[in-house]
């Protein structure tokens, strides 16, 4: 049965990337490059180093941006679950946030900060944060009740309430927050590289389109994007691995 | 929130912060934040100009067209795909990865081979929406009740009407649940596809005026995109909520 | 129908409670949940708070935990006012509130953990009582690997391991299998035996209030009161497996019925 579905893995794979091979070799487009040949363009990449020097350039300001969002996301979300207060404060923001199409932004934050490191770490920071802090702040207003109530009546201190019952509690969901961020995060990264000044892989993308050499532009493309669901797909199962009891542990039967 | 026993009203803190911003605009701390009602005053004036409304149904056209397709392919493809084990193995590892994808990196591709026009911007803001409105349309399928599908079938229901008569209405809160984070997701798409070629819509206006550094104009547009993506995520919001009885009666 | 009927054996046992309940009111908003209510909970014996839901059992029960405020009135714990959760009292939730990222003995060792008990004192405490409750061997579980009756036996556990004078039980049963119930009932008999704790007991059922109490209040809802107080006596002695088949035990079992049952909707 595990072999079916490998094997359905592999078949899906080949038609895809058969598709796209005899589409480029038609043409469909002058600008389509053949499977092979963007393949080839990749492995001439990673032989020259060219694509690690690209990626060490494109996952600084994801890296700084999510570390960044992470810390400040996680404490506003974590103070906006506990304070009724603070909710009504801040929750609206990151609420329209959530919703609004934050790439609208960039324009301003590139006359603010200018075209370097900062700008495109605010961009990271805009697209990662609501997800956290709303995450973060749902969790933490659903910690199961009785939880709290039976350290209450072991007589903890809102300390060890916060410490030992709302954060374990809360965790799962305030992970999950932190892997959507990451995803809202490469989507910033990549966006500002290529908005705001051609860097890294985005360097990689707008050079070779410029030289038509586009077997090279869709290989960093596709080298980005298999880049990214890798890491998503690698922190999910993280999650799935660290908090696997605390999915089913309220199911009373 | 409550103050002074009166519940305060939810969003209503947005005035206080719209507050704080006219003070710091009066202040003139920095050059980028006019006060509030200045940019009030400018977005009232810009309303009604060619420029923004030509811009408005432009980035409206492709959002429209972008979420048709979204919906019109992205529905019967979950079905099938909740319905057919070989067609969900076959698709689903590429519905997963194109969900979490940056789907940004794709945009200089469309853009090649599209053109730098709304055609690119449509195709864009459909991959934004279609992988999420596939999977919750899967979902929904999935998790129909059995014996409801088993008493379509003892009636005599042919295939055709089992789909249009009992799997699409069964699956209809996941479905909508789908398209709401779809178009949520669509707006982002058709900003970033009108920033990244930044000649058509919205993204042509904030290249103007931040390009003249007219951060009045700016702030302005971006209180109306911002207002009609949120106005619009809560419609969704309250129309998912009328259909939500679909689910409860299914225990 | 609804007319008090105080239990002349109630008055002389009530000399020694451990638990004294006096003229408790709460409010919430402009609903009475609980008024004047007045009751007491001799020592070393089981005690159920039995009535139709909405009576305000649990309130009663979460009240004299210090769980939850009372609008007025006091609770006494050995003659001391409550005003607060207490290392007197130990609580058992009707949803186990079990840590399901903590394994059972850690679980287990809660209570002792948040009074700063050191780690191989309070688990060699909580071991003691995962054997008793019949859980041993599962120490390293996590709650998501047992069943919804072991998991209350690690509530239970819990509640015990802090050794606690009044154990505090809300619906303790009401989340597991008929069968189950049965046998945590037979368990929680030969408890009140051994243990000589205070239990206070909360549930919605006539036949398990009957079978595991010393004393039966039944409360009664809109406003609510304590309406009857029943010791039942003579079948206690005879063995968990005649119990319920005990004249006795089936007249009150009726006779409760028959006053609960103008309540139930």
């Amino acid at each position: 049965m595990k072999n079916r579905s490998l094997m359905l893995k592999l078949l899906s794979a080949l038609i895809v990337f058969g598709a796209w091979e005899i589409a480029g070799h038609i043409p469909i487009s002058y600008a389509f490059p053949t499977f092979l040949e963007s393949m080839a363009a990749l492995a001439r990449m990673t032989f020259d180093g060219t694509i690690f020097v690209a990626y060490a350039e494109t996952l600084r300001p994801l890296v700084v941006g999510v570390a960044i969002s992470a810390v400040l996301g996680i404490g506003l979300g974590l103070w906006i679950g506990l304070s009724k207060g603070f909710e009504w404060l801040f929750a609206p923001i990151f609420i329209v946030m959530q919703a609004a199409p934050l790439a609208a932004l960039i324009p301003i934050l590139v006359m603010i900060y200018g075209i370097g490191l900062t700008s495109k770490v605010f961009v990271v920071c805009i697209m990662a944060m609501p997800v956290i802090v709303l995450n973060t702040a749902s969790a933490v207003r659903n910690t199961p009740a009785s939880l709290k109530e039976m350290a209450t009546s072991f007589m903890a201190a809102d300390r060890d309430v916060l410490l030992k019952i709302i954060l374990p509690a809360a965790s799962p969901v305030i992970f999950s927050g932190l892997r959507l961020g990451v995803s809202a995060g490469f989507i910033g990264a990549i966006l500002s590289e290529l908005k705001i000044t051609p860097t890294g892989v985005g360097d990689i993308i707008t050079y070779s389109r410029s030289i038509a050499d586009y077997p090279s532009m869709y290989a960093a493309i596709f080298s980005i994007i298999l880049l990214a669901v890798l890491f998503l797909n690698l922190l999910e199962a993280l999650e799935n691995m660290l908090f696997e009891g605390n999915n089913r542990g309220y199911v009373s039967d | 929130m409550t103050l002074f026993g009166y519940k305060l009203p939810a969003l209503s803190s947005l005035l206080l912060w719209a507050m704080v911003w006219e003070l710091v605009g009066q202040l003139q701390l920095t050059f980028f934040v006019p006060p509030f009602s200045e940019v009030m005053t400018t977005l009232v004036s810009l309303l009604p100009t060619p420029a923004f409304l030509q811009a408005l149904s432009v980035t409206a056209a492709a959002f429209g067209t972008g979420v048709f397709f979204a919906i019109v392919i992205g529905i019967p493809v979950g079905i099938l795909m909740g319905k057919s084990r070989i067609l969900d193995e076959l698709l689903l590892p590429w519905v997963n990865i194109f969900l979490s994808a940056p789907l940004t990196a794709l945009v200089p591709v469309l853009m090649v081979l599209f053109g730098f026009g709304a055609r690119t911007v449509i195709i864009t803001t459909s991959l934004f929406a279609i992988w999420i409105i596939i999977l919750n349309a899967r979902a929904g399928v999935r998790q129909i009740n059995r014996s409801l599908v088993e008493m379509a079938r003892s009636f005599g229901a042919s295939p055709l009407d089992a789909f249009f008569k009992v799997y699409f209405w069964a699956a209809l809160p996941e479905i909508l649940g789908g398209v709401r984070i779809g178009v949520i997701r669509a707006v982002k798409g058709v900003i970033i596809g009108q920033l990244l070629i930044s000649i058509v819509g919205f993204g042509a206006l904030f290249e103007l005026y931040s390009s003249k550094f007219l951060m009045a104009e700016f702030w302005a547009v971006l209180i109306v995109l911002f207002g009609l993506a949120f106005a619009l995520s809560e419609f969704l919001a309250y129309l998912e909520g009328k259909v939500s009885y679909y689910a409860s009666s299914r225990g | 129908m609804s007319q008090i009927k105080p239990d002349a054996r109630h008055v002389t046992s009530a000399t020694d409670s451990a638990v004294s309940v006096r003229n408790v009111s709460k409010v919430y908003g402009d609903v009475q949940a609980l008024k004047d209510l007045t009751l007491d909970f001799p020592r070393g014996e089981l005690t159920s708070l039995l009535g139709p839901s909405g009576c305000g059992k649990t309130t009663l029960l979460k009240i004299i935990a210090g769980l939850l405020p009372a609008t007025s009135g006091e609770v006494l714990i050995n003659g001391k006012a409550v005003s607060g959760p207490g290392p007197d009292r130990s609580f058992v939730f009707q949803d186990f509130a079990l840590m399901p990222w903590a394994s059972v003995i850690r679980n287990v060792a809660f209570g002792l953990e948040l009074r700063g008990v050191a780690k191989s004192e309070r688990e060699a405490v909580a071991e003691k009582y995962i054997a008793a409750v019949g859980l041993a061997g599962f120490e390293q579980k996590f709650p998501h690997q047992l069943s919804g009756g072991m998991r209350q036996r690690v509530g239970l556990a819990r509640a015990l391991s802090v050794n606690a004078e009044v154990l505090l039980l809300d619906e303790p049963f009401s989340a597991v299998d008929e069968q189950t119930r049965r046998k945590f009932q037979e368990d929680m008999l030969e408890l009140v035996q051994k243990e000589k704790k205070t239990f206070i007991f909360v549930t919605h059922s006539i036949e398990e209030a009957v079978y595991v109490s010393d004393q039966i209040a039944i409360l009664l809802p809109r406003p609510s009161r304590v309406s009857e107080i029943i010791r039942p006596s003579s079948f206690r002695d005879k063995g968990v497996d005649n119990i319920r088949r005990d004249p006795e035990y089936l007249d009150i079992v009726d006779g409760i019925w028959a006053s609960l049952r103008s309540y139930v909707e």
